[in-house]
């Protein structure tokens, strides 16, 4: 099976955002970047199903020089191949996936496996784009599924239970945590992936289809009353939340 | 004539999804005069006619037999073909399971650039511009659309819906041209989680982090969720750590929600934890430690152990709600 995982390099779970002078980014000074949480489930599950069909599994990222650094995870993690679209322009969600989905054109993967979401954006749109782009079928967070032939049964989560669906190869999916356990690279695995190669693909470069006017911080405007744990102070809470707050 | 088209998905036989009724009064709140139609792929007369009491007038009901079992796909592709054929400017779904498959799809077949996740929307059909939340709420952006048409899709729970009358409205009908390779994924069946409220949709969430110190203390969080009606959520510490299922975990890797009411029980409030749930209307935390972080970002907050704080925390509500 020839198996495209599209992954992405966002800023650590832990980091406070700064917005940076132009109002319109972060700031990076001391953020820490690792490899999107929920990409993990993509490579995972593309290593297990290689071991179950063999084949091929391709790492690809569109980033800057620095996104490397994931392709280099994702090979120490087993993929076969990574590449990268390197570019250093702010691409919206359609470029993006139009850049993802002219490389999968030219290596005509049977699955395609995206995390149900990037940390940074949390757009969760890449792997319908994708999969439009391509006229594919596309099945988003993904909990657990099985491939029989070219048929495939997945369950999703939905909001208040799941969806069983069914669909069939060439297909895309977006990985939900719990699908699989990733592995954690070995040592000797992580220095050999430091000299493996990374292919570059040339990006391509249109219209941005949506422009971002400002980036702030959220205003926070919250009544802050803290108090103690006697009766009296409980009393006062649940007093509060009814006539003031009025949420119960 | 400008033209907002708004999906909308029905609930049971009588109404529609809360989320459609927040859509419809979010496309009023843009139209500035435009043309606004719902459309939907499925939906008894009497759910799809409520439209109107939240004053859209006119349903288009798309009618195909490959869209008897729900299809992204077919549905999708039908949208489309309903919004070219009325030229539509906009079209607004909420970001919920469903949207955030359409919406995308939608991006891509009318070459319009797609807001989701949209927590607040301004301007008019000409030039709207949307506000949404990036690196899980911990930043905010405002975003338009360059390409002269918009997919809109909206944070769930966060409009809030406006009864505006009660004319039922108009039901007509839509023939897309759908062929089988358009319905490859089909859903074949949902199944509830039984008995549990989804954080996702509750309006009151009550989570228990590390303070609870270990799975077996949990009912001290599910009897208080119980007395409010509310969901149970957990950090991920506790999910990390195999107490609770991943389903409930709120935060940056978890759910983001944004309830009326949030409860955070022995949750020190970790940035990650903050990005999921900090939107939420109304936060009430308890915690030992005065300097949590979580206090910083609470409305309410009791300083205390839970282990005590909960039962007599649950008794006092108890008394309110129920007598």
């Amino acid at each position: 099976m020839n198996i495209l995982v599209c992954i992405s390099q966002v800023p650590d779970t832990t980091t406070k955002i700064q917005v940076s002078g132009d109002g319109q980014t972060i700031d990076k000074t001391g953020v820490k970047f690792i490899l999107n949480p929920y990409d993990e489930f993509a490579i995972e599950e593309g290593l297990k199903l290689r071991e179950q069909f063999g084949g091929t599994v391709t790492a690809l990222t569109v980033g800057t020089e620095t996104s490397k650094e994931i392709l280099r995870t994702a090979l120490a993690m087993g993929v076969d191949k990574a590449c990268i679209t390197k570019t250093d322009a702010q691409l919206d969600s359609y470029n993006v996936a139009e850049n993802i989905a002219g490389f999968a054109k030219s290596i005509s993967p049977d699955l395609i496996i995206f995390g149900r979401q990037s940390i940074d954006f949390d757009s969760s749109s890449m792997a319908p784009m994708v999969a439009e782009m391509l006229n594919m079928p596309s099945i988003s967070v993904v909990s657990s599924w099985k491939i029989e032939g070219t048929g495939i049964q997945a369950e999703r989560d939905i909001e208040g239970g799941k969806e069983i669906l069914s669909t069939s190869l060439p297909c895309v999916i977006s990985a939900q945590k719990g699908l699989n356990d990733p592995r954690y690279p070995k040592l000797p695995d992580i220095m050999k992936a430091k000299s493996k190669p990374i292919e570059e693909i040339a990006p391509c470069h249109g219209n941005n289809l949506v422009a971002l006017s400002s980036m702030a911080l959220p205003s926070s405007k919250r009544v802050g009353m803290i108090v103690g744990d006697s009766d009296a102070d409980i009393t006062s809470i649940v007093t509060a939340l009814h006539e003031q707050a009025k949420v119960i | 004539m400008k033209h907002i088209i708004v999906f909308i998905e029905a609930k049971d036989s009588q109404s529609l999804k809360r989320t459609s009724h927040e859509a419809l009064t979010a496309a009023h709140s843009i139209a500035d005069g435009a043309t606004i139609s719902a459309f939907a792929v499925s939906g008894s007369e009497e759910a799809l006619k409520s439209a109107g009491n939240y004053g859209v007038q006119s349903v288009v009901l798309a009618q195909h037999e490959l869209l008897g079992s729900y299809s992204s796909t077919a549905t999708s592709e039908a949208l489309a073909q309903y919004a070219r054929s009325v030229d539509a400017d906009i079209v607004i779904v909420s970001g919920n399971s469903t949207g955030k498959e359409i919406a995308p799809r939608l991006s891509v077949k009318l070459k319009a650039g797609l807001l989701p996740d949209c927590i607040a929307l301004s301007g008019d059909t000409t030039s709207v511009s949307a506000i949404r939340p990036v690196y899980a709420g911990k930043a905010q952006i405002t975003v338009q659309s360059t390409s002269g048409k918009a997919i809109i899709a909206l944070r769930p729970n966060v409009f809030t819906a406006k009864l505006t009358g009660s004319d039922a409205a108009t039901i007509s009908a839509f023939s897309p041209n759908l062929e089988a390779s358009h319905a490859r994924v089909q859903v074949l069946s949902t199944m509830k989680n039984e008995g549990t409220l989804d954080v996702a949709e509750a309006d009151i969430i009550v989570s228990g982090g590390r303070g609870m110190k270990g799975p077996e203390h949990f009912p001290l969080v599910e009897q208080l969720a119980s007395t409010l009606g509310a969901a149970v959520g957990a950090s991920r510490a506790v999910v990390d750590a195999g107490w609770r299922p991943h389903g409930e975990q709120v935060g940056q890797t978890g759910k983001t929600v944004s309830p009326t009411l949030y409860v955070a029980c022995g949750i020190s409030g970790a940035v990650q934890h903050l990005a999921g749930m900090s939107s939420s209307k109304c936060i009430l935390a308890i915690n030992k430690d005065k300097d949590a972080p979580i206090f910083k970002v609470a409305d309410y907050g009791i300083v205390g152990d839970v282990f005590e704080v909960l039962p007599k925390l649950d008794a006092t509500l108890k008394a309110m709600l129920h007598g």
